[in-house]
């Protein structure tokens, strides 16, 4: 048990006033994407989506008090351990999950479907964070470097045995958190020009990219030379960049047409042609734009949208939410949700940043991080400007999962903010 | 190195927020394309039809209403049947049907309602309606068709069916679509603009598979429908039962006008239909069986057969010659049967015997003072000119041209033009000689009955006519269309009309017409026997009564049933006694006129 006066203390209360809102602002737009005009059923209605969530909700806030009470040194103590248990569930689930729509990543007990590879999250990121927490580790060290690969490495590949490749996707995130820690940034670097250059060479022809790359590099080379004494190494960089960037032009055709299932080629070919087939792989995009677009500027008003509450949008109250957001309450609608979730980040960034603990430091960035890759592909994919992957906006998608792996990710760092004083 | 990694992080996330609202900005401010495409997507436009105006006839009858016929629809998914065998003694169905119809409901859709049964009648309905509750996916749908509390009238009334492409054309695809129901014939088809209201428009709201989900934005861009405007007819509906009764079993018409206002009391075609055959879902079957049926009962007489009009055209030339002063009210014209024969012992009269006894020769000879008046030393010009001259005249009586009455397919029959002649006979090489049949209404004159009732209208009013019409009130009881209260003058002094309707009581008194005598009315009357060049010769009359003051004028015409006098007067006489008394004198006399059978 914690063992200082209340157990309130020192909580930032500026950030549990952000999660209440979010979390409230998401129940309220459950309750409009699944609203039946013609059944006009109350928001507590336990047979739809919105009463249940208000059961998750219920279920949250006895979770927080929980995880609050806890003495912050038990996750640090219990860090690898709740890891290990976590991973030992995402083995479990290959075995005994049921398969919901092409993934088997669902516990089913009774009615209740629990999804674990939401619980990887922060249960890596508390991994993460303990394994850092010797401030003697540099980033720069290979033995870090691959025990952190690995912390990050198996969750990933469990989940992708799963075959939800989306979840999988959000652990690439701690990249990030590892790079203001102080890791080199050549992984985000290629990373980034690697999804560039893909979107490139599915748009324009790749001869035409060859040649423009080579036209552009050889002036550089030739600017290098004449200006650079020891010039062999950066010119070197730079015809490796073109090799590089070569390389992954003409590994395109292999990447979307092997590797990739349909599906995922689908998600692409939506992002790159949306008006290709709009009945077809462009139909959630479509619609989902559909959807926000109608809002306008001032939205059609709560329970009044027409195309999220008649399934022209799929997953509506999940994956999709942010489309009633959009065609409910308009552009201020979408301006006010996307605001809220930058103060709520920039908020986390802050609070971690003030850590003097490395541990709680590293741990809160790595809540921010996996909060901004959610907002980052959720809402970019309901506008057409990130394939459709399927990942849940945070407090706001339906789910008890998704609000709980959330919360719990959230108030572990709200607790070890609140006992930083206990540190020195 | 820490605290700079950071700043870039936040502008990344701040970058990322920025770009997502400058997108929303653009999708969900600029462009307004989403917008059309969210209404197309989720908002169906839906027709409310409004209620057809109904038909009143002159007392209030009812002669056209609505009777609503009601449609079982299905849900498929929505169907929950625990005892199917009950269920189709409830619906009066054999188990396949009721298979057959929920497979072809499920092929349509599952969650859309497709009809089950069709025009349920009403005691099925009630009997229904009650156990419905019991069967969920089932709904009923009330439609409204055409009824006839009567089975008067079919021609006129008309019938109303699907519009086809080319009426859709023609009337704005903004009034109607395909599948709608238009006015084809008869009143329906001429008062259409008023009878059809106006349609109202209903958006409601549809989920992804097409289910309704209530009004969109409450019903706010909705219009409401406008019932069509109500029509108030001029016939009498006991009288023209009446009047089909006395007619049954024969071939004609029987027109009867109030001549003050043209208003149409009576418009009888024989043999006719009831008029309920062409409504609801037997429309195509008797719609055949009547088009194939050998006495065309769906050839409107009054206004589409065309006969010689016969000894009733002696009128005529009665009146334009004692106009034009080529004869006096004493002219005397031998009977000289040698040109054409004539009836009676009589062997010369004037005008006035010439009218009771109808004798031919006495109107070839006005005839002939009426063509050939010695304007020009030309035998042939000069009948030309008198033609010319004539044929205007006859015009004016309406002979020739349509009368304008409101229903379609008026006829206007026919009246030669001097072209007509040369055409035969060469240019002006035609005389006297060669057309005085037309004095006796008979050659190349025709008229449709509607024109003859027209004729005693004229004579009753004195010169003038209203272009005989079926509906005197179009939304309330006295709202005509304006050409019904124009009058036509056909620019004959009044006073040779007094002449002419004393002569015509004494057809009735003791002339050719005897058997149109009324103790208690004083009817004038003329009969007419046209030669038929296909069997028995056509009886004709027309009349008018009373003598002072007419309140109904008349025109029978009987094909094939010989001399006017005795089938076609009797029966012009019965008809103007129960519309001015209420009764018959004589019932010897209607049995006698129902009893003849001329069709075989």
């Amino acid at each position: 048990m914690r063992n200082n006066d209340g157990f309130t203390e020192g909580i930032d209360w500026m950030t549990v006033l952000l999660y209440i809102t979010l979390t409230t602002l998401g129940w309220l737009n459950i309750y409009a994407a699944v609203y039946d005009p013609e059944l006009n059923q109350s928001i507590f209605d336990f047979n739809y989506s919105s009463g249940k969530q208000l059961l998750w909700i219920a279920c949250s806030l006895v979770l927080v008090a929980f995880l609050i009470l806890i003495d912050y040194k038990f996750y640090d103590a219990f860090a690898y351990i709740i890891y290990g248990l976590v991973m030992l569930l995402l083995m479990l689930v290959l075995v005994a999950g049921k398969e919901v729509a092409g993934s088997k990543s669902w516990f089913e007990i009774g009615s209740i479907r629990v999804q674990p590879s939401e619980f990887a999250k922060f249960a890596t990121a508390l991994a993460i964070a303990k394994y850092l927490s010797d401030i003697t580790l540099k980033l720069d060290q290979k033995k870090t470097i691959m025990v952190l690969a690995a912390i990050i490495g198996l969750p990933v590949g469990l989940i992708m045995l799963q075959g939800d490749t989306g979840s999988a996707m959000v652990f690439s995130v701690f990249i990030v958190v590892l790079f203001i820690e102080g890791l080199t940034p050549i992984p985000i670097i290629l990373g980034l020009s690697s999804g560039v250059l893909l979107i490139l060479a599915l748009l324009v022809d790749k001869t035409i990219l060859t040649i423009g790359f080579g036209v552009l590099t050889v002036p550089i080379i030739g600017l290098i030379i004449y200006k650079k004494r020891h010039f062999i190494k950066p010119v070197l960089l730079v015809v490796a960049a073109y090799v590089f960037a070569i390389g992954v032009i003409f590994s395109v055709d292999y990447v979307v047409y092997h590797v990739m299932k349909p599906h995922q080629q689908n998600r692409v070919k939506a992002l790159i042609n949306p008006d290709g087939d709009p009945l077809g792989y462009g139909w959630n995009v479509t619609q989902s734009k559909i959807a926000i677009g109608s809002g306008g500027f001032l939205g059609k008003g709560f329970l009044e949208g027409t195309q999220t509450k008649f399934d022209y949008v799929p997953e509506q109250s999940t994956d999709f939410i942010f489309c009633t957001i959009g065609e409910e309450h308009g552009w201020i609608g979408s301006f006010t949700v996307i605001s809220l979730f930058v103060v709520f980040m920039i908020r986390l960034f802050y609070l971690a940043d003030r850590q003097k603990m490395r541990m709680a430091r590293v741990y809160g960035y790595c809540v921010a991080c996996i909060i901004f890759f959610h907002f980052l592909v959720n809402i970019g994919m309901t506008i057409g400007l990130f394939p459709v992957v399927g990942i849940p906006l945070p407090f706001f998608s339906y789910g008890g999962s998704s609000l709980w792996s959330f919360t719990i990710l959230l108030f572990i760092f709200l607790n070890l903010d609140a006992s930083k004083s206990h540190v020195l | 190195m820490r605290q700079n990694r950071l700043k870039i992080v936040v502008f990344a996330v701040i970058v990322v927020a920025l770009i997502y609202l400058l997108k929303l900005f653009f999708i969900q401010v600029i462009d307004s394309h989403y917008k059309d495409e969210a209404f197309n997507n989720a908002i169906e436009r839906k027709i409310v039809y409004p209620y057809r105006g109904i038909i009143f006839d002159r007392n209030g009858q009812l002669l056209v209403t609505n009777t609503p016929v009601y449609d079982i629809t299905v849900v498929p998914k929505k169907v929950k049947i625990e005892d199917t065998a009950e269920f189709c003694r409830v619906m009066t169905i054999t188990l396949e049907e009721f298979k057959e119809k929920m497979a072809a409901a499920k092929k349509y859709s599952k969650v859309k309602p497709s009809s089950f049964i069709t025009q349920l009648s009403n005691e099925d309905f009630a009997r229904i309606q009650d156990k419905l509750v019991d069967y969920p996916g089932f709904e009923i749908i009330a439609r409204s068709v055409r009824t006839y509390p009567h089975q008067s009238m079919a021609n006129a009334l008309g019938y109303i069916g699907e519009i086809n492409k080319a009426q859709i054309e023609k009337y704005g695809a903004q009034n109607y679509r395909s599948g709608d129901y238009i006015g084809i014939s008869g009143l329906e088809s001429k008062y259409e603009p008023f009878l059809r209201g106006k349609r109202g428009v209903k958006f409601v709201m549809v989920n992804v598979r097409g289910v309704e989900k209530g009004p969109y934005s409450n019903g706010k861009y909705d219009t409401l429908s406008v019932a069509g405007k109500d029509l108030y007819s001029s016939v009498d509906l006991d009288l023209q039962k009446y009047a089909e009764y006395l007619i049954q079993n024969k071939v004609g018409s029987i027109i009867a006008i109030e001549p003050k206002t043209g208003e149409i009391l009576t418009i009888v075609s024989s043999p006719s239909y009831d008029p309920n055959m062409l409504r609801g879902k037997d429309f195509r079957k008797n719609y055949v069986k009547l088009l194939r049926d050998p006495v065309k009962p769906l050839f409107n007489r009054p206004l589409m057969a065309m006969y010689p009009p016969g000894s009733t055209f002696k009128l005529i030339n009665a009146l334009i010659g004692l106009n034009d002063g080529v004869i006096d009210t004493s002219t005397t014209i031998p009977c000289n049967r040698s040109i054409v024969n004539c009836h009676g012992s009589h062997t010369h009269c004037n005008l006035f015997e010439s009218i009771r006894v109808s004798c031919n020769p006495y109107y070839v000879g006005v005839f002939k003072k009426l063509l050939n008046r010695d304007v020009s030393p030309s035998r042939f010009k000069d009948t030309e000119i008198g033609f010319d001259h004539w044929r205007e005249q006859v015009s004016k009586f309406g002979v020739g041209r349509t009368l304008g009455i409101d229903i379609p397919n008026e006829k206007k029959g026919q009246l030669p033009t001097n072209k007509y002649y040369d055409k035969i006979y060469g240019d002006g090489h035609w005389a006297f000689s060669t057309i005085y049949s037309l004095g006796l209404g008979q050659g190349e004159i025709g008229l449709v009955p509607i024109q003859l009732a027209n004729l005693a209208c004229i004579i009753a009013n004195k010169g003038y006519y209203i272009a005989p019409h079926l509906i005197r009130g179009i939304g309330d009881r006295h709202h005509k269309l304006k050409d019904y209260t124009i009058k036509h003058n056909v620019d004959i002094n009044p006073k040779y009309f007094d002449f002419i309707t004393l002569a015509m009581q004494a057809v009735v008194q003791r002339g050719t017409a005897t058997m149109a005598r009324s103790k208690n009315i004083q009817i004038c009357g003329k009969t007419g026997t046209a030669q038929n060049p296909h069997g028995k010769d056509n009886s004709l009359f027309i009349g008018f009564a009373p003598m002072h003051d007419p309140k109904i004028a008349i025109c029978i015409v009987l094909e094939n049933a010989g001399w006017g006098a005795t089938a076609a007067a009797p029966m012009a006489s019965l008809i103007i006694q129960k519309y001015l008394t209420g009764a018959i004198e004589d019932q010897a006399r209607e049995d006698y006129v129902v009893k003849g059978n001329f069709i075989e």
